[in-house]
């Protein structure tokens, strides 16, 4: 069978997607991202603007965020808590990680 | 067709009620739900949960899944032959069909029934998939081939596990559990409904000589004593090749001293720093004629490495 070929965009911090961009890539309703935004757990880049805009990591978050709530059937504000928690754990294992790179390995 | 025990998966027994069922269901998917579990085998674990839950949830599906009867999970069966009309009337060819898609063919042919036969647009699932890549392929960029197994409808409707071998062209950019999007290559759409999207996660492996955080990568630096002290000039690996790095006099251990740019590139063109960390190591056994060396430089030298304890200890008191 031949190998079909699929062009790949990376998901990235710089990169720029709106609500609804987010909306069709995560399949939650708009209002419940609203709420996301609303609890602090989901951050436009641009919160005063009219027409919110996000990160490629908020596309990330929002997905997990749409799996576990299928998952465990939360109502917005517990998913909105969890979805916290989460990206504090990225976060903290991000710094984690390039503490342990800078660790020099024992010397042979 | 493959069997699968759905009540030993969820561990409960065939007579659990639907309380029983959800109960069992929520405790696993703590254990093994991907996004929260640091299992490495526990989103293949969940998978299977989720596949049992979703159709012993649903009364109907988990009627028509006690009617295929009992078999030894993992034993080839066919279901009863009247099981097709019982159940939507659905036309199967069991051949190469999962038993999860059994069960999703026939939650698709109620819906069917219930809008007119054909008129449905459903959108095609998501796949998320992991490529394993080393730190060269990151740096250069790569392509991988994926072997996909995705459910596909065909001109009937009838549902199919369809083997599909993507190649994919990974660009620079990549580093450790990056993403990259790959839209409309996931499961295919029904009646006009969207293509799903693939999500390809990286995995780099790990590499012997560099650590990776982020697009900045470490390497160790050894030095042997007289290095640090009077200053070399050293050859030093990075993924473009070897390179040389002047090191000045007095160079402590511990000092990370950056190349930049030397590091993986980025999506939007830039590139990471390569940071080399000074460690000073002397050798496991030492000659007499060296031995002498430094026992010249221990008499002559007044250096003291521990001057800094008695001037804390005094200010502290």
């Amino acid at each position: 069978m031949a190998a079909e070929h699929a062009d790949a965009v990376w998901v990235t911090e710089s990169q720029k997607y709106s609500l609804a961009e987010l909306v069709a890539l995560s399949g939650l309703p708009e209002a419940e991202l609203r709420e996301l935004v609303e609890y602090g757990a989901l951050r436009p880049a641009n919160p005063e603007a009219a027409s919110w805009v996000f990160s490629g990591q908020c596309v990330l978050s929002v997905r997990a965020a749409q799996r576990i709530r299928g998952s465990f059937e939360l109502e917005p504000q517990s998913l909105a808590l969890v979805v916290s928690l989460l990206e504090r754990i990225r976060e903290l294992e991000a710094r984690l990680g390039q503490v342990y790179a800078q660790q020099p390995r024992k010397a042979r | 067709m493959k069997y699968k025990d759905y009540y030993q998966i969820l561990g409960v027994a065939h007579s659990a009620t639907a309380e029983d069922i959800k109960k069992a269901y929520r405790k696993l998917a703590h254990m093994y739900h991907p996004d929260v579990s640091k299992d490495p085998a526990g989103e293949e674990k969940f998978k299977e949960v989720a596949e049992a839950y979703e159709t012993l949830q649903s009364p109907d599906k988990r009627a028509a899944y006690d009617q295929l009867g009992a078999h030894r999970p993992g034993e080839d069966f066919r279901p009863p032959p009247d099981w097709e009309q019982q159940h939507g009337g659905a036309q199967f060819s069991f051949d190469d069909l999962d038993l999860a898609d059994l069960f999703a063919g026939l939650a698709t042919e109620r819906q069917r029934a219930g809008h007119g036969a054909g008129q449905l647009r459903m959108p095609g699932q998501d796949f998320e998939a992991t490529a394993r890549i080393s730190l060269e392929q990151a740096y250069h960029g790569t392509d991988v081939e994926l072997q996909l197994s995705m459910p596909e409808a065909d001109a009937q409707g009838r549902l199919h596990r369809v083997p599909r071998t993507l190649r994919v062209r990974i660009p620079k950019g990549a580093t450790d559990g990056q993403r990259l999007h790959l839209r409309g290559q996931g499961g295919k759409g029904l009646n006009g409904g969207r293509d799903g999207d693939l999500w390809l996660r990286i995995a780099l492996h790990p590499h012997p000589l560099f650590r990776v955080s982020g697009h900045d990568l470490y390497v160790d630096l050894p030095l042997a004593p007289w290095e640090a002290v009077l200053g070399t000039t050293v050859e030093l690996p990075t993924l473009a090749g070897p390179v040389h790095l002047k090191v000045p006099a007095n160079t402590q251990a511990g000092r990370q001293m950056r190349l930049a740019k030397r590091g993986l590139p980025r999506p939007d063109g830039s590139e990471g720093d390569l940071y080399a960390l000074v460690q000073i190591v002397v050798p496991a056994t030492t000659g007499e004629h060296e031995r002498q060396l430094y026992e010249q430089l221990a008499t002559g030298s007044t250096f003291n490495p521990r001057a800094r304890f008695g001037k804390e200890m005094n200010s502290g008191s």
